[in-house]
């Protein structure tokens, strides 16, 4: 791998300690994944803001120790706590405390506080072919397939590293050539009004992450239905159940004008039915039974847009279950200011920014309890995070479980 | 065979028998697989020679790892089937920070790697008796 000057003085200490060891890790990590130099980068979005453990607040701390500052506009994942309101989380003592160094110590480094996990719904859009370090496995693909801008799966450590050293290896998905469609998804069989279903979205996600792994599919059939957030819950599910960096919607994303321009001449064909459809809807919930102790909506976080549908679902009624928002700053800003949060929590909508209920302890404790949600992401890693199992349905279906108190989940349009 | 990260390290095979996200699958605190899915549920990864066929999942796995690799619960070596640098990352900052991280190795063909203790130096798995 070349390192140009500009790398190699870097590299060598000209700008500081910190960019030193930031430019040291992105080099080698570029040499053990091929690249063949390093690209310069617009943007980056970190995802090592969230406490696992004392080993990232103590890294993140090294950084700002060196003197080491982003070099381009970079926005924060969730970190462990809920800053604006501090009583939702339940960490206390030393891990309360190393979870808010951490979530400092990046602001130290010169990110912008986001704190959410749909940082492209909060104004950071890189462009249409632009070069970016993305991590935040939701955010990449979205990145990638919505946005058209070029991300691999930058992980945590990483992220930061391509932020201060402003470069990223390039390699995989910063090559165009390497973002063509190995798999042809056909989704001819499903009706119309499957792909109206809002539970259809993360469904289909989960079958492609478990289907593909890694590789890039374009999706055929779906232009008509898709929406900006339909789009980021398939890739949230997807990049979940498998490794998904990038999908293609033909005539929808924007690389995707139709599959013939995007496909390989050997990309593989799969057809999906409404059978398949249906068990990977099922396989998103854990259990049986109509005990729902919780519900969570917003993993990726909720946008704006999402929070309206959720106040017209829940159409002045009063909730028997907590319901947790959880969003980002950058709309909950925006519902105080409009007057639209406090009916929601009056009516027992539980509103979280920063973070969510799914990677840090809000729910309350306690064995064999069960949390409805909308989310694929929340559905497949809220039992291992938080012990509760899982019953999947849409948003309506959320709103009427919250209301009733037990579950109450649609099934017209899935017969 | 490639070293991705070297070092040695020595352990009974844990071969993930499905693809397995560190980050809401491997408990950060105990080295336990917690993702209520997987096959191998409640097996612990810490000392074990870690095969990774289907490298998958969030993005803040190196995380969890490099949590592992301070604690001293990692894994005793990591294979994986493919290149991904969403682990390996966790091996180069704990070099870093003065921490001993665990040597990562990409294989292509894992078909000899089942069960048994191995031993992995210089690039290569032996079987130990």
């Amino acid at each position: 791998m070349r390192l140009d000057d500009d790398d190699t003085a870097i590299a060598a200490g000209r700008d500081g300690e910190g960019a030193a060891t930031a430019l040291r890790l992105v080099a080698d990590m570029g040499r053990l994944l091929g690249a063949d130099c390093l690209v310069p980068v617009a943007s980056a979005h970190i995802d090592g803001c969230l406490y696992h453990g004392d080993s990232g607040t103590l890294f993140a701390e090294h950084l700002v120790n060196q003197g080491a500052r982003v070099r381009v506009p970079s926005t924060t994942n969730v970190g462990a706590l809920d800053l604006q309101r501090p009583g939702n989380v339940r960490l206390a003592g030393m891990p309360r405390d190393m979870a808010l160094r951490l979530m400092r110590a990046y602001e130290a480094l010169g990110c912008k506080p986001s704190w959410t996990c749909a940082p492209y719904q909060a104004g950071h859009r890189p462009a249409v072919g632009s070069d970016v370090a993305w991590g935040e496995s939701n955010a990449v693909v979205f990145c990638n397939s919505v946005l058209g801008a070029r991300t691999n799966r930058y992980g945590d450590f990483l992220d930061i590293a391509c932020a201060i050293a402003g470069r990223a290896p390039r390699y995989g998905l910063h090559h165009p050539q390497n973002r063509r469609a190995t798999v042809v998804v056909d989704t001819s069989p499903l009706s119309d009004a499957i792909k109206r279903q809002e539970a259809f979205w993360p469904a289909i996600g989960a079958w492609l992450g478990r289907t593909v792994g890694e590789r890039i599919a374009v999706i055929d059939g779906l232009h008509g239905f898709a929406t900006e957030d339909r789009l980021k819950a398939l890739g949230a599910a997807s990049a979940s159940t498998g490794a998904v960096a990038l999908f293609h919607v033909a005539q929808v994303t924007p690389e995707a004008p139709s599959v013939a321009s995007i496909a390989t001449d050997t990309a593989e064909r799969l057809t999906l039915t409404p059978a398949m459809i249906r068990d990977a809807r099922a396989l998103l919930s854990t259990t049986s039974g109509d005990q729902v102790d919780a519900v969570a909506i917003g993993s990726p976080h909720c946008s704006y847009d999402e929070v309206l549908q959720l106040a017209v679902l829940m159409a002045g009624r009063k909730l028997r279950l907590p319901l947790y928002l959880n969003t980002g700053r950058h709309v909950l800003t925006r519902l105080e200011r409009e007057g639209r949060l406090q009916p929601l929590t009056e009516a027992g909508v539980v509103p979280i920014v920063d973070t969510c209920v799914v990677v840090t302890p809000i729910l309350p404790a306690g064995s064999g309890k069960v949390l409805m949600t909308n989310s694929g992401k929340f559905a497949f890693y809220a039992p291992g995070n938080t012990g509760y199992a899982v019953q999947f349905g849409s948003m309506a279906d959320c709103v009427e479980t919250a209301a009733a108190g037990r579950l109450v989940r649609d099934e017209a349009g899935w017969q | 065979m490639s070293v991705f990260y070297p070092g040695s390290g020595e352990g009974e095979l844990l071969v993930l028998a499905a693809p397995l996200s560190f980050w809401g699958g491997v408990s950060w605190e105990t080295g336990a697989i917690t993702n209520v899915r997987h096959p191998q549920l409640g097996e612990i990864v810490t000392g074990r020679v870690l095969v990774v066929p289907e490298p998958v999942g969030s993005s803040s796995s190196a995380a969890v790892l490099l949590e592992l690799i301070r604690a001293g619960k990692a894994p005793a070596a990591i294979i994986l089937g493919r290149p991904d640098a969403i682990l390996v990352v966790a091996c180069l900052v704990a070099r870093e920070m003065g921490w001993t991280a665990p040597p990562v190795l990409l294989q292509q063909d894992l078909s000899g790697l089942s069960t048994g203790r191995v031993r992995v130096a210089d690039g290569e798995v032996r079987p130990l008796a």
